[in-house]
C-alpha cells in the first residue's frame, strides 16, 4: 500500500488519503482569506467606511441641514443633532442601494466566482463535498455582509459622535431618546437591516449556483431588488405589496419612536427569512446534483 | 393508453430534469395566495333592486334594496349615509350585510341625490318620519323577518348626519331593535355653538354640502328655516333664541329617555366637528334608560385619520347579530373599544392601529385623575382687532395641518405669540396614559365676558410640541370667576419625561370671536387629567397570520426541496467490484449531456489502470475524453456505468478523490492571490494536514522562481500551466490525472514533464495523461486509452497497440520492389517481408538488425535508413478513420 492513505474501519480498504476528513475540507477561515484579498471586499469595506466620512465633510461645508418648515423634522434635518442622529441617517440613505448591492455582491459572486476561475471544480475534486462548499460559502458571504452593515453603523456613529457628540438622539417624529438607549436601538436598527437583506443574499446565492457568470448573479438579485422598489411605489397594488422584499425595507425607523412598534419589522423579517431559506434550499438542492462543466 | 400520453406530454413539458418539489412549492406559494385574495373578495352574490318609495308628505324617496339569495326570513337593516352622501356611499357595508344574511335598504335621505324634499336637519316630520315609511315597506317583504304584524326585525345604522336619524328614529319608531350611530351628534347646539361660540368653519363647509341645487344659490335643498338659521348665525357669529330652540329641537338629546334600543356607539378620536363627548352623551344616555351599549373610539372622524371602516363594518354585523339574531358569542365585541397608534406602516407610510379594550365604559372622566400644578404665573394675552390673525389648530376634513401650514409657514398649533397664554407642568416620571377629558381651572380677568380657546399639548424634552388630534375647546369665561374648563377629550400617551401644556388663545381659525381688542389676565390653577387603567391593549397592531405562518411555510418548504428527491434511474453497477488496489477501473460508463439529442458524449467506456502506469487517454478533439475525466473528478454524473478508483465508487464528492490530483481543462486559480498563496490555500482547503503537502517538490517542477510571490493574474498561460500541474500533484495522490499537459510548455519543459511522469510513475503511483496529440502520449506512456466519439476504440500497452519490436521499416531507394520482398523474405531469420510505399516492412524473427543490415548490403539493396517502425500513427488514423 501506497503511503499517505487510511484505511476503512470495515473491509481495510483504503477510502481515502489519510487525515481527510470531508467535514474539515475549505474550512470557513481558508475561505474567509480566500475572499478577503479580493478587490471587491477591499473596495467594498472602502466605500462603507468612507461614506460617512464624505457625509460629514459635506454636511460640514454645506451647513447643516435644517428643518425651518416646522412639520416633523425628517430623519435628514436632524442627522447632526448628534452621533447617533448621523447614524442612523447614515443607514437610511443606505438601505435603499448601497447595502443591498452589497450583500448581492458578496453572495451573488461567492460561487459563480470560481466557476469563472475554473478553481470550483479543483475545490470540488479536493474534494470539498458540494453542501460543504456552499456552507462555507454562504457562511462567509453572510459574515461579510454583516460586517459590512456593521462597519458602516460603527464607522457611522463614532464619525458622528466625534463631529456631533454623543447625547440624545432627537426622533424624527418629534421628541428625542436617552442616550442610555442608543446603542441597543442601533443595534436592533443593525440587526433588523442585516435580517431584511437576506432574502438578497439567498437569491444571489441561489443565481450564483446556476450561472457562471458573477455579474449575472449579482445583477439579478440587485435586479430583484430594484424591481421590487418599483412595484412597492405602484400603490394601485395595495395589500399585495405587503410580499414585496423592499416594501419593509424602511421598518427600522419604528425605532426611532419613542416606543418601539414590533408589527412592521416582524412582517419585514418574516418576508425576508421565508425567501432566502426557499432560495437557499433551491440553492442546495440544484447545486447538489448540477453538472460542474465550467 | 390516454394517460401515458399524458403523461409523456408532462414529463417533456418538465423537460429532462424533473423539478416537481419545486414545483410543489411555486404552487403552494401561488395556492395561498389565491386563498388570501379569495377570502378577501367573497363571492357570494348579492342581489339589488332600485325602486323609489314614498317618504313623508309624499316625498319620492331614491331606495336600493340588497338581498343574498336563499336563506328565508331574515331581519333588515337601514343604512343611512353622512351629509352630502347618498344611498351609493352605503353600498359596500350594503354588501357585507346582505352576505351575512340581512335584507338591507340603503336610501338617499330627502334633500339628497335623486330623492326629493328639502333638508331639514334630520326634523321630526320630515327625515325621520321617512324612515317610518321605510319600516312600514319592510314590514311588508316577504323575506323580512317580523317580530308582529307591520313590525320587522330591524336594525339602523349610519354615520354623522345618517347616525343622528337613526337615533331619532329609534326614539319615534319602536319598530327598530337596534342601532349603530357612528361619529355623530348627540346635541347640535353643543357641536355647532360650543360654549356659545360659533364653529363657523364647519358650519360653512356643511351648509355649503347642501348648496347644490343651482336654481337657488343661496338656500340649495335646505328649508327655509334651517337656511335662515344658518345666514343669521355666519352673519353675527352667535345662536339668537330660534336658532337655538331650532338646533335643541332637532337634536337626539330631545328625546334622550326614549332611546332604549341595544347602541353600538362609534366615535371619532379625530373629529372636530361631533368631539367624543357627542358619542358619550348618547352612551350615557341610551345606558340610562337600560339598552346594552358598547363603545367603539375609532381614530378617525370627520378630521380624517385612518381608515377603519372595514374594521367597524365587522362590528356592526357582530352588533347586529347579536341583537337582532339573537347569535350567541362575543360577536358584540368588547363593551369599549379605543383605536390607538401602534406606530407607523414604513412601507406605506400610515399608521398601524391597535386596540385597547376594557369591559366597562369608563366615560370621559376615566376611572382614576391624577392633578399636577401648572408652573407659570398669570399672563397676559391680547385679542387682535377683528380676530386676527387666527391661531391655527386643526383645518376641517384635514386633520393634520402639516400640509398645508407648512406651505404657508406656519406649523400645526401656529399661534400668534401675544395671543396665547402657556402653562406647563413638570416632566412626567413615567409614562402617562390620558383616556378621556381633562380638566383645568382658569381664572379670567378681563373687561368685559371672554371668549378663549384652551389646548392641551404634549411637550417633548427638547421643546417640540404636539397637539393631540388637533383638537381645541373654546371657553366663554365671566370676569374674576374661576371656571374649571372641559378641554377635548383624547386618548393619548404622555411619554416619561414629556410635559403636558395648557395653551389658551384668544383666536382660533375655526371658530368665530369676538373683533373688539382687549387684553385678558388669566391665571391657570392644576391640571386634572383622567385615566383608565381598565383600558389595555388586546388587539395588537396588524401582525397578519402570514407573518408566522410564512417562515414556518418556507421553512416546510425548504425540507421538502432538500430531502424529496427526484426519481433517480440506478446507475448499474458493475458487477465484479474493483479491487482496492486497482487504482481506476472503469466500467460501461455512459454520459448523455442534457439537450445533445442522441449524442452520446462517452458510451459503454471501459479501461482499467493498474498501479505503475502511465496511462494515455488518446483521441480526438470531442472523443469524450474530457467528459470522461470529469466523470472521474465526481463533477458530473454518468448515465449509467461506474467509476472506481481503489475500489470505491465516484461520487460527487467520494472521500477517495482524496488520492487523486487531477489536472483537467486548464489551470483554475483566484487570480488576485499569488502562485503560493494558491497553493497553500488549495491546500488548506482540502483540510488535510500540512505536513502531508509535499508542496516544495511539487512547486520545484512547477519552476516559477520568484514569480511565485506575484499575483496569478500576472502569469503567463505556460507559468499557470505549470502551476496547476504543481498543484495537481500536491500530497502525492496516488492517481494523478492530467489533461492535455503540455500545452503552452516548450519543448524544453515537455522534455522534463515526461521525465518527471516517468519518475512518478516509478515510485507505484499511477499517472493518466490524455491528449489529442500523438506524439505527446507514445513517448511516457506504458499504456493506451484510444477513444473516438465517445466510444472505447483500444487499449493496452502502448507495443501492442504501436505493434511490436520485430517489425522494421527499411527505407529503399526503389519502393515496391516485389521481388526485393521475395527474396528478402527468403533469408534466414526473416519471418516475412512486404513492399510498402517508403520501400519494404520487414518482420525480423531470430536475424539481428546487424545482420539484416549486412544481408541486405550483399543482395545489393539501396538502404537508405533503416529503424523500427512506429505503426502508432498509423494505427490511431485507422483506428478511429473508419467512417471520417
Amino acid at each position: 500500500m501506497t503511503p499517505g492513505t487510511q484505511t476503512a474501519a470495515e473491509g481495510g480498504a483504503p477510502v481515502a488519503a489519510t487525515g481527510y476528513r470531508p467535514r474539515r475540507a475549505l474550512p470557513l477561515r481558508v475561505e474567509a482569506i480566500r475572499q478577503f484579498r479580493r478587490r471587491r471586499t477591499l473596495v467594498t469595506f472602502g466605500i462603507v467606511i468612507a461614506l460617512p466620512l464624505v457625509l460629514l465633510t459635506a454636511f460640514t461645508i454645506g451647513g447643516s441641514p435644517t428643518d425651518d418648515d416646522g412639520g416633523a423634522p425628517a430623519l435628514v434635518s436632524i442627522a447632526t443633532a448628534s452621533g447617533p442622529n448621523f447614524a442612523a441617517f447614515v443607514l437610511f440613505v443606505s438601505t435603499s442601494f448601497l447595502l443591498p448591492v452589497t450583500v448581492a455582491l458578496y453572495c451573488g459572486d461567492t460561487v459563480a466566482s470560481e466557476a469563472g476561475w475554473s478553481s470550483l471544480r479543483y475545490l470540488l475534486a479536493a474534494p470539498v463535498p458540494r453542501a460543504r462548499l456552499l456552507w462555507s460559502k454562504l457562511v462567509v458571504a453572510l459574515a461579510y455582509s454583516a460586517l459590512t452593515v456593521l462597519l458602516l453603523a460603527a464607522v457611522a456613529l463614532v464619525a458622528g459622535t466625534a463631529a456631533y457628540g454623543w447625547g440624545e438622539v432627537r426622533l424624527p417624529g418629534g421628541g428625542s431618546m436617552p442616550a442610555s438607549q442608543v446603542l441597543g436601538r442601533m443595534a436592533v436598527v443593525a440587526g433588523y437591516v442585516y435580517g431584511s437583506l437576506l432574502v438578497v443574499g439567498a437569491v444571489g446565492f441561489w443565481l450564483s449556483t446556476v450561472t457562471d457568470a458573477p455579474l449575472g448573479a449579482v445583477g439579478g438579485a440587485v435586479g430583484l431588488w430594484i424591481v421590487s422598489t418599483i412595484l412597492d411605489a405602484v400603490t394601485a397594488l395595495g395589500r399585495a405589496r405587503d410580499f414585496l422584499p423592499t416594501h419593509w425595507q424602511y421598518a427600522w425607523l419604528d425605532t426611532l419612536q419613542p416606543r418601539i412598534t414590533w408589527a412592521a419589522m416582524a412582517q419585514g423579517l418574516a418576508l425576508s427569512t421565508a425567501c432566502a431559506v426557499l432560495f437557499l434550499a433551491f440553492a442546495f438542492r440544484g447545486f447538489r446534483a448540477k453538472d460542474v462543466v465550467s | 393508453m390516454k394517460t401515458h400520453t399524458l403523461r409523456r406530454r408532462l414529463r417533456s413539458l418538465r423537460g429532462p430534469r424533473r423539478r416537481w418539489p419545486a414545483a410543489a412549492a411555486a404552487l403552494t406559494l401561488v395556492a395561498v395566495a389565491l386563498t388570501w385574495t379569495a377570502t378577501a373578495d367573497d363571492p357570494t352574490p348579492v342581489h339589488r333592486e332600485d325602486r323609489f318609495l314614498t317618504g313623508a308628505d309624499g316625498v319620492r324617496l331614491d331606495t336600493s334594496y340588497y338581498t343574498s339569495p336563499g336563506g328565508g326570513r331574515r331581519p333588515a337593516v337601514i343604512l343611512a349615509h353622512g351629509f352630502g352622501g347618498t344611498k351609493d356611499s352605503e353600498r359596500e357595508q350594503a354588501r357585507r350585510l346582505a352576505r351575512a344574511g340581512y335584507a338591507v335598504l340603503t336610501y338617499s335621505a330627502r334633500g339628497f341625490g335623486a330623492s326629493g324634499g328639502r333638508i331639514g336637519l334630520n326634523a321630526a316630520d320630515g327625515e325621520v318620519a321617512d324612515v317610518g315609511r321605510l319600516l312600514d315597506w319592510l314590514a311588508g317583504r316577504p323575506e323580512v323577518r317580523t317580530d308582529r304584524a307591520g313590525d320587522p326585525v330591524v336594525g339602523m345604522a349610519g354615520g354623522s348626519y345618517g347616525g343622528a336619524v337613526s337615533l331619532l328614529a329609534a326614539a319615534r319608531d319602536r319598530r327598530i331593535d337596534a342601532i349603530v350611530p357612528s361619529v355623530t351628534y348627540w346635541d347640535l347646539h353643543q357641536v355647532l355653538f360650543p360654549q356659545g361660540v360659533f364653529k363657523k368653519l364647519w358650519s360653512g363647509i356643511l351648509f355649503g354640502q347642501g348648496l347644490t341645487d343651482p336654481r337657488d344659490p343661496e338656500c340649495g335643498r335646505f328649508t327655509a328655516e334651517v337656511c335662515s338659521a344658518f345666514q343669521r348665525s355666519a352673519v353675527t357669529g352667535r345662536a339668537d333664541a330660534r336658532t337655538r330652540e331650532l338646533l335643541r329641537g332637532l337634536s337626539p338629546a330631545a328625546s334622550a329617555r326614549r332611546i332604549s334600543v341595544p347602541a353600538l356607539v362609534v366615535q371619532g378620536q379625530t373629529d372636530s366637528l361631533f368631539p367624543l363627548d357627542q358619542g358619550d352623551a348618547i352612551a350615557q344616555a341610551v345606558a340610562r334608560n337600560g339598552a346594552p351599549v358598547a363603545v367603539d373610539w375609532i381614530s378617525g372622524g370627520h378630521d380624517g385619520g385612518e381608515d377603519e371602516s372595514g374594521r367597524i363594518h365587522a362590528r356592526t354585523v357582530g352588533w347586529f347579530d347579536t341583537h337582532l339574531k339573537k347569535a350567541g358569542g362575543d360577536g358584540a365585541g368588547p363593551v369599549f373599544r379605543v383605536s390607538r397608534s401602534g406606530g407607523t406602516d414604513t412601507g406605506t407610510g400610515t399608521a398601524m392601529l391597535e386596540g385597547a379594550t376594557a369591559a366597562r365604559y369608563t366615560g370621559l372622566d376615566g376611572t382614576a385623575r391624577r392633578t399636577m400644578a401648572l408652573r407659570e404665573p398669570e399672563q397676559t394675552l391680547v385679542n387682535p382687532a377683528g380676530g386676527t390673525p387666527p391661531s391655527v389648530t386643526g383645518l376641517p376634513g384635514l386633520g393634520s395641518l402639516s400640509t398645508l401650514a407648512g406651505a404657508v409657514g406656519m406649523g400645526p398649533g401656529w399661534e400668534s405669540r401675544s395671543a396665547n397664554a402657556a402653562f406647563t407642568s413638570a416632566p412626567l416620571d413615567a409614562p402617562l396614559q390620558v383616556t378621556g377629558a381633562p380638566t383645568v381651572e382658569l381664572t379670567v380677568r378681563a373687561n368685559r365676558d371672554a371668549v378663549l380657546f384652551a389646548k392641551l399639548y404634549d411637550v417633548g424634552p427638547d421643546g417640540r410640541q404636539t397637539l393631540p388630534r388637533e383638537l381645541v375647546a373654546p371657553v366663554t369665561a365671566v370676569d374674576g370667576e374661576t371656571t374649571r374648563i372641559s378641554l377635548p377629550a383624547v386618548d393619548h400617551r404622555f411619554e416619561a419625561g414629556h410635559r403636558l401644556r395648557i395653551v389658551v388663545s384668544s383666536t382660533d381659525l375655526g371658530f368665530a370671536s369676538p373683533a373688539d381688542p382687549a387684553t385678558y389676565r388669566i391665571r391657570a390653577g392644576h391640571l386634572t387629567v383622567p385615566t383608565a387603567a381598565a383600558l389595555s391593549v388586546t388587539e395588537s397592531a396588524g401582525v397578519p397570520w402570514w407573518t408566522w405562518a410564512l417562515p414556518a411555510g418556507a421553512v416546510v418548504a425548504a425540507v421538502l426541496v432538500l430531502t424529496v428527491r427526484r426519481p433517480v434511474r440506478p446507475v448499474a453497477s458493475a458487477p465484479d467490484a474493483a479491487p482496492s488496489d486497482v487504482p481506476l477501473r472503469i466500467t460501461g460508463l455512459t454520459k448523455r449531456y442534457a439537450g445533445s439529442g442522441d449524442r452520446y458524449a462517452v458510451r459503454d467506456l471501459s479501461f482499467t489502470v493498474e498501479r505503475g502506469q502511465v496511462l494515455g487517454l488518446l483521441g480526438p478533439n470531442g472523443a469524450g475524453k474530457t467528459t470522461t475525466l470529469r466523470m472521474l473528478m465526481g463533477l458530473i454524473r454518468q448515465d449509467s456505468g461506474s467509476i472506481r478508483i481503489f475500489g470505491q465508487e465516484v461520487r460527487s464528492g467520494s472521500p477517495v478523490l482524496s488520492r487523486l490530483g487531477s489536472f483537467v481543462e486548464g489551470p483554475g486559480f483566484l487570480p488576485h492571490l499569488t502562485g503560493r498563496q494558491n497553493i497553500d490555500l488549495y491546500w488548506r482547503a482540502t483540510g488535510r494536514p500540512e505536513s502531508d503537502a509535499h508542496s516544495e517538490p511539487a512547486l520545484r517542477i512547477a519552476g516559477l522562481g520568484t514569480a511565485l510571490d506575484r499575483p496569478v493574474r500576472t502569469y503567463s498561460q505556460g507559468m499557470r500551466q505549470r502551476l496547476a500541474l504543481a498543484q495537481a500533484m500536491l500530497g502525492m495522490p496516488d492517481l494523478l490525472v492530467l489533461d492535455e499537459p503540455t500545452n503552452g510548455l516548450d519543448p524544453a519543459q515537455i522534455r522534463e514533464m515526461r521525465d518527471v511522469l516517468t519518475r512518478y510513475a516509478a515510485t507505484g503511483r499511477s499517472v493518466i495523461v490524455s491528449s489529442h496529440l500523438l506524439a505527446e502520449v507514445e513517448q511516457c506512456c506504458t499504456h493506451l486509452v484510444v477513444m473516438d466519439r465517445g466510444a472505447l476504440v483500444a487499449a493496452g500497452p502502448v507495443a501492442e497497440i504501436t505493434g511490436d519490436d520485430g517489425l522494421l521499416l527499411v527505407g529503399t531507394a526503389d519502393p515496391e520492389d516485389e521481388g526485393l520482398a521475395r527474396k528478402v523474405a527468403a533469408l534466414p531469420g526473416v519471418a516475412s517481408a512486404t513492399p510498402v510505399e517508403e520501400g519494404l516492412l520487414v518482420r525480423v524473427g531470430s536475424i539481428t538488425v546487424p545482420e539484416l543490415v549486412v544481408e541486405l548490403v550483399r543482395m545489393d539493396v539501396a538502404v537508405e535508413r533503416i529503424g523500427p517502425h512506429r505503426r502508432l500513427e498509423d494505427a490511431f488514423l485507422t483506428l478511429i478513420g473508419g467512417e471520417r
